[in-house]
This record gives structure tokens, sequence and C-alpha cells, in this order.
């Protein structure tokens, strides 16, 4: 079973693609560009397409998803923890 | 891959995958003319509209191209052509004419509804007694003309069902097919990647001059957030964060392999094979409708969290890649390429089956748009009218 993805192995989150991921699963993800798994567990409860951190990241960190900027820090965020719009936010418009 | 598929060749050569005979008002007052018609004679469509009124310059321009080109379109026999004004209807019914298609058209002041609705059913029903009996051809691969458009994406579209167009859309450029993408605004983060796939320097500065030309209406007009509509509050629902994100995902559909070869205006018809660009919306409805103006007889439409759109002449093709959007959603898609995800199928062979299945489709198969009966035609507006 997989449960999450990333596109690049420098991605700093990952997409969870299956439903009722829970704190506490042990989760296997897929690195598409390689055809790999790794292994990490799961701090929070996280709905299926949304984000998972893969690293500590500060206000003002850049966020890389194909291994490409995807937009700015501005809430701290913790390796395993949720990510998306309350911490994370376009650096265009 | 195949090489050939089941089409209708029309009289000015082009290869279209439906037969439809179509009631096209010119403007809003004619819907209801248009609609009575295709009421009269069963197996004609009429495609209402609420605009063609006051409108000047290009603006207006657009209008009569996206009529006209809707007209124009292989997957249409014929066309009846009703407006308020003879002026203005005899333009569109003229512009469909250089096709060779049957088309006529019919003004409505001095005659009333009436008399109308009459004069346009006799012809409507000789159009259709006629379409119905043309009979499908084979056809060359490369005479199909394939579009695309994403919309109500998640984080799945990036992963999973825009890749698959991409596979797909590479293997149909390598067999010399004519192709289009679009969605200016939503290529923002994306832009230098698809700057680089430019086949030159002057498709370069053509793509970057519309792109930027776009940038500034966004910035113009923008509120916190856009007012939560890049991303959508459905893209954010699915995981979607920032627009930069949605936009790498949007780019996955024109693949790895194909090379821009040209920019198109809106609803501007290609002139030669290969991948265009088209300045477009990134509304589903608005950019279809473009793209089935432009001469697009297939639509490949990939969704996340499950957009339901159809077009009234372009056969709208759904691939998902969301294992929940495939369950609660499953009478509107087409494709599912869920197993992408679990690693159960190859990019490859997600590719191949949409191919499968544009195949199907292209020689007869209703799509699941088709089925339930989507037909939004929803006309670009540049500015305000006179």
């Amino acid at each position: 079973m997989i449960h999450c993805v990333l596109h690049d192995p420098e991605d700093s989150v990952a997409v969870v693609v299956i439903e009722g991921v829970k704190a506490g699963t042990t989760l296997t993800g897929l690195v598409l560009d390689e055809d790999r798994t790794i292994m990490l567990p799961c701090i929070q409860d996280i709905p299926i397409g949304h984000k998972v951190a893969l690293k500590d990241m500060a206000v003002g960190d850049t966020v890389v998803k194909y291994g490409i900027d995807i937009g700015k820090v501005v809430q701290p965020i913790s390796k395993r923890q949720h990510a998306h719009v309350h911490n994370i936010k376009t650096k265009r418009w | 891959m195949q090489k050939t598929f089941w089409g209708y060749r029309r009289e000015n050569g082009r290869v279209g995958v439906r037969n439809h005979v179509i009631i096209l008002p010119v403007d809003d007052l004619s819907n209801a003319a248009a609609e009575a018609v295709a009421h009269n004679i069963k197996g004609t469509m009429a495609i209402p509209h609420p605009y063609g009124r006051l409108q000047f310059g290009a603006d207006l321009d657009l209008h009569f191209r996206t009529l006209i080109g809707t007209g124009c379109n292989p997957n249409v026999a014929a066309v009846v052509v009703i407006g308020i004004e003879d002026q203005w209807t005899k333009k569109v019914a003229d512009g469909i004419a250089t096709t060779g298609k049957p088309v006529a058209g019919f003004g409505i002041e001095l005659h009333g509804d009436h008399d109308t609705i009459m004069r346009a059913s006799k012809a409507a029903r000789e159009f259709l007694q006629s379409a119905s009996e043309k009979h499908r051809v084979e056809c060359e691969l490369p005479e199909l003309w394939v579009s695309t458009k994403c919309g109500e994406s998640d984080t799945t579209s990036g992963c999973g069902a825009n890749p698959t167009v991409g596979d797909a859309f590479d293997k149909l450029y390598a067999s010399g097919c004519t192709l289009v993408f679009g969605e200016t605004t939503e290529l923002t983060g994306g832009e230098q990647i698809v700057a680089a796939r430019c086949r030159d320097d002057k498709v370069r500065a053509d793509f970057m001059r519309v792109f930027d030309r776009y940038q500034d209406v966004i910035n113009r007009h923008k509120t916190s957030d856009l007012s939560d509509s890049q991303p959508t509050k459905g893209n954010i629902a699915g995981g979607l964060t920032t627009i930069e994100e949605k936009a790498l995902g949007n780019i996955q559909k024109i693949g790895k392999k194909c090379v821009v070869d040209g920019v198109l205006d809106k609803a501007e018809m290609p002139t030669s094979p290969g991948l265009w660009f088209m300045d477009s919306s990134s509304a589903a409805a608005e950019m279809v409708t473009l793209c089935a103006a432009s001469g697009f007889a297939v639509h490949f439409f990939p969704t996340g969290q499950g957009n339901v759109i159809g077009n009234p002449i372009l056969p709208v093709i759904k691939i998902c890649a969301n294992p929940r959007t495939v369950r609660t959603m499953s009478e509107h898609v087409d494709v599912d390429t869920s197993g992408l995800l679990q690693r159960e199928i190859t990019m490859s062979e997600a590719g191949d089956k949409l191919l499968d299945m544009m195949f199907r489709t292209a020689n007869g198969r209703l799509t699941a748009a088709e089925a339930l009966g989507h037909r939004e035609f929803v006309l670009t507006r540049l500015y305000e009218s006179a």
C-alpha cells in the first residue's frame, strides 16, 4: 500500500494518496521520479490529497515540490506535520 | 498504438468524430427561437448563450470568431444560424459557409419568432436528414485534433491524471497530431518551464508576451487570495495550496517530449500539426468552448476533485486518479488511472489506457459528459458592452 507520493527526492513535502491516514501510522512513500519507496511516521491525521512535511521548515523558507519552488512558509512547519494553506502561501499575486 | 479511427470527413477535408446539426443563436435574444427549432426537429441541438448584443472591437471579434469556429468544427455536419438582425446573422452564416458545409441564416426582425421558427425548422429538417446519411470513414490518426484542459484539480491531478495526459500527448505528438493546451494564468509558477519547451525564440517571446499580459490583468484586479479563485475552494479542499503548486501539476499535461510549436489567440485555428498554446481563461467551460471553436475534435479533461463539464459539440473525456473521486463520482469518469498512485500500472500504461478511450470515443462511444447531457457553452468576454 502506497500512502503518499513525492515527485523529486529533494521535495520538502509529500502528497497523501489514500483516505483515512491517521496519526501514528507509518507511511510508505513512493518517490515517483526514482520509482523507490521511503518510510515515514505520521504525527497528524492527513486527508487524501493533502501534504505531509518531510523536513522542519522556518518562516520564509521555500517549499519545494516537483523539485521546484511552490511557495513560502508563513508559519513554522515541523517534520511530519500537515502542510497546507495555514502554513504556506504563494510568492506570486 | 492504432493508426486509424472512424470519423466523418467534411467538405473541407477536416475530420470530425460527431455528426451534429446545430441551431446556433447569434445573440441572447435568439435563444428562444433556436431552442424551439431544436424542439421541433428531433436530433438537432440548440446552443444557447447569454451574449452577442452591443459588443464591439476585439470583444466582438472574439464573439464572431467563437460562433463561426463552433459552426466550422468538423464535429458539426450542418448549421442553422438565428439572430435578431439580418446582418450579423449573415456574417456568422457566411463564416461557417467557407467550410462548404450546409448552413442557413435567419433574422428575426420583420418576421417574429413564429415565422422564423417555421422557416428555420424547414432548413433544420433538411440538414438533419442529409446529415443522417453521412457515414464514418477510416481516417489517419494525424487527422485527429486533440485538446486538453484540466479542472477541479487536486494534488492527485499533478501526480496521476495530468501526467497520464502528458504521456498520451507525447505519443500523439510523435504521430503528427494537432494538439492544444492553454490556461494562461494557471501556468503561474511554471511559466519558465513552458518557455523552455518552446520551439524557438519567436514562439518563446509570443508565449511570454501573452503570459505577462494576463499577469497584468490579475494584478490590476486582484483581491486577497484572488477571492478564493486561484486556487479554488475545491482545489484547496483537495490539498492544493498555492498557484505555483497548481501550475506545476497543470503543465504535466504537456508531457516530457512535446515541443510548443506556436501560440494561438482565443478561438484561433492552428495552421499546422504540433503542440499549440492558446492564450485562454482557466475556467473550464470557457476554455473547452474555445478549443471547440478552434476546431478540436476530442478533448482530454483530467480532474482530481471531480469536475463534471461537457461541451455541446466536443466530446470531453474525463481522466481521474483520485480513488475517492473515482468511487464517489464514477458516472463522470471515463478513464480511471488511480492505479498509478499505487504502482499498479506504469505511466506509459496509463497513457495507453487514455489513448484506447480516445480511439473508442473518436469511433463513436459517448463520453460520460455526453451521456449525462453536459453541454456547457460559455463565451469568453474581454470587456464591458457598449
